[in-house]
């Protein structure tokens, strides 16, 4: 055991240096037209070595190690067991109303970048909400979700572009043009499960994204679009200067100064309403049937079949409800944004929704509302270590996977009760 | 009440039944034995429709349903219950019967409930408990409970001696005698034969895709080539 440890210790310790070494301890320089090789400053090759050394460490007491993070006390987070389901339920609904009534009051008393940065935590609630209705409840792992997230977003952009569509119209167009593409996609994965689900949802992600990119005179490719309307207010707009014959703005209409905050502010009680709507709505369908169909399937497949449950039907509802909540975010996305490009829809996005939906719990909803708002916010307070966002939250997934596999806030099922005859 | 009429089913371009005709008259129990991959399963699925038989009927009270999609048949009166039980581990038993009674009222839930619970009084002790956490025996007593959920008139069980002691195996028998004398159709699907015959008023014994013999489930007992191939001489 202990030699077997020291091999692999030393082992891991060469590998340290041989990937590290070439790449840190050399320096390019250039000598006039040439490009010379020259060796980094003693301190850096310090730093490999001592790399190194603390991977040689950590891997010949890594049994130690671990068996003491595994004492480590885990984050105790209350527990609502010994409750039942009829108590959680109404102290679940009073939790929600306290928390959205003082989301609704917030952003008159926070900056204006706060206020910004929770319209984007917002957006990622409504994706993860939807993602989890795909990858949570019906466990059909989703790895291209982003593109109806695009879908949306581009709907708003393009109908606006050459139809001039206002916000309120492209909202629900979006959302289901995007519900239309989750259909589409549907279809041809109806028999794939597991792996090769995840290819082709990627490889459909892909195919949206460089579609965008590509269709320059359509999309304007790479350069995106710009110009794109802010949601209006019953006919009122939030600009200085009104866009458009027969509107009037905010500011003139109330009779107080021109504040660009209003706008921000606006856009922000938008989302605020269409994620808490999302919620609703999916927390309404879970308890249906289709929502305990998408269950039955994820749990067991032939069961469920045996059962008279149609495979079709039940994934691509999941599809279909998941892309929608994904359009609409997509536009409220395309609107806070004011421009667009195929940039915003790129795989990591994706990686960054589905990793959400795992860290907070599958299925759970509470849980993905917290994942989202942590993994949107820690990333921005943690500016200054910008080129080691990654890195971190790295570390973070790793944690989390030790101490808490089945994610911050794991799903609890309401049981289903008939009432009984008395 | 189901009749299978020369069917063929293939596997890709492996034809796993060559011609299989069985009937399954109202109120028997019929038994289908056969050893490892005779093609037991496979008959079973063809009538659940997945897959579908390539050429043959399936024909349902009158009605074919050879080209049916999977979701009509099983809503159509046929109840299954798959080989290794099925349960849904993380639902407690009385939520795994509900989803048996998927399709119906909750006034015809609550009264099938109740049937089932008279069936197996073993179940209603362990109403709450999660399906998962329950021995063997006791998650098949489940998923016998959750195919009579939706009020079936021919039950289709597919090994239900799988892998249970032979105590428990004799309870699951005495059950399913207990259905036919309720009304209820029984094409039940064995490697354990001597049981199975006992049991059925009729037998076939199916051998790599063709249907070998046919007689009474007594007959069959008798049969001396039965005896030495199914029920060690």
């Amino acid at each position: 055991m202990a030699t077997s440890n020291l091999k692999h210790a030393l082992f891991c310790a060469i590998i340290t240096l041989v990937v590290s070494y070439p790449i840190l301890g050399f320096n390019l320089v250039s000598q006039g037209t040439s490009v010379g090789l020259e060796g980094a400053n003693p301190t850096t090759v310090t730093a490999v070595f001592l790399a190194a050394l603390a991977v040689f460490l950590f891997q010949l007491f890594r049994d130690q190690i671990m068996s003491g993070l595994g004492r480590v006390p885990k984050p105790a987070l209350p527990t609502t067991r010994n409750m039942s389901d009829a108590t959680r339920v109404r102290m679940q609904n009073l939790i929600i109303l306290f928390v959205v009534i003082g989301a609704a009051i917030w952003p008159f008393l926070a900056s204006r970048g706060s206020v910004d940065l929770a319209t984007l935590v917002l957006i990622y609630v409504m994706l993860a909400l939807g993602l989890n209705v795909v990858v949570g409840l019906a466990g059909l792992l989703d790895l291209g979700y982003v593109a109806f997230y695009a879908v949306g977003a581009y709907t708003f952009a393009l109908l606006s572009q050459y139809f001039g569509i206002s916000f309120w119209v492209a909202l629900p167009t979006g959302a289901l043009l995007a519900a239309l593409f989750g259909l589409a996609l549907g279809f041809p994965v109806l028999r794939l499960r597991g792996d090769y689900l995840a290819i082709v949802t990627l490889g459909f992600g892909e195919i949206i994204r460089i579609l965008l990119n590509n269709w320059t005179s359509l999309t304007g490719g790479p350069n995106g679009i710009g110009g794109i309307p802010d949601p209006t207010l019953f006919g009122m707009e939030f600009g200085r200067r009104v866009k458009e014959e027969g509107n009037i703005s905010f500011h003139d209409f109330f009779g107080i100064a021109y504040d660009s905050t209003h706008k921000i502010i606006f856009l922000y009680l938008i989302a605020l309403v269409l994620a808490v709507m999302t919620f609703f709505a999916i927390r309404r369908l879970m308890q249906m049937p289709v929502g305990r169909s998408w269950e039955a399937l994820r749990e067991d497949e032939i069961a469920a079949r045996s059962l008279g449950l149609s495979r079709t039907g039940v994934k691509l509802s999941a599809f279909t409800i998941g892309a929608f909540f994904a359009g609409f975010a997509g536009t409220v996305f395309a609107s806070k944004q004011g421009f667009i490009s195929p940039e915003s829809f790129v795989f990591l996005e994706s990686a960054i929704i589905l990793a959400i939906v795992v860290l907070g719990g599958m299925g759970s909803q509470f849980g993905v509302i917290l994942a989202a708002i942590a993994v949107t916010i820690l990333p921005e307070l943690a500016r200054e270590f910008s080129e080691y966002r990654m890195l971190i939250f790295g570390a973070a997934m790793v944690l989390m996977m030790v101490w808490r596999p089945q994610g911050l806030l794991p799903m609890r099922r309401i049981h289903i009760h008939l009432d009984k005859p008395e | 009440m189901l009749v299978i009429e020369d069917v063929h089913t293939h596997y890709g371009k492996i034809e796993a039944l060559h011609g299989v005709s069985v009937e399954v008259k109202k109120g028997e129990i019929v038994s289908l034995i056969g050893a490892n991959g005779a093609g037991k399963t496979t008959l079973l699925m063809t009538v659940c429709g997945d897959p579908q038989a390539s050429s043959g009927r399936v024909i349902l009270e009158g009605r074919d349903i050879t080209r049916r999609p999977t979701a009509e048949i099983m809503r159509s009166g046929i109840s299954i219950v798959p080989e290794g039980r099925r349960v849904f581990p993380g639902l407690t038993v009385a939520e795994n019967l509900h989803m048996g009674g998927f399709f119906n009222t909750k006034s015809e839930i609550r009264k099938s409930q109740q049937h089932v619970y008279e069936l197996f009084p073993r179940l209603k002790e362990r109403e709450n408990q999660r399906a998962g956490t329950m021995s063997g025996g006791e998650q098949q007593m489940l998923a016998i409970g959750r195919a009579l959920m939706s009020k079936p008139t021919l039950i289709i069980l597919d090994e239900p001696s799988l892998g249970l002691a032979p105590l428990i195996i004799k309870q699951i028998f005495e059950i399913i005698a207990k259905l036919r004398d309720d009304g209820i159709t029984v094409f039940l699907v064995e490697q354990n034969a001597h049981q199975a015959l006992k049991l059925a008023d009729r037998g076939y014994v199916l051998e790599t895709g063709r249907i070998r013999l046919q007689d009474t489930g007594a007959n069959l007992l008798a049969n001396p080539d039965i005896q030495n191939a199914y029920l060690g001489g």
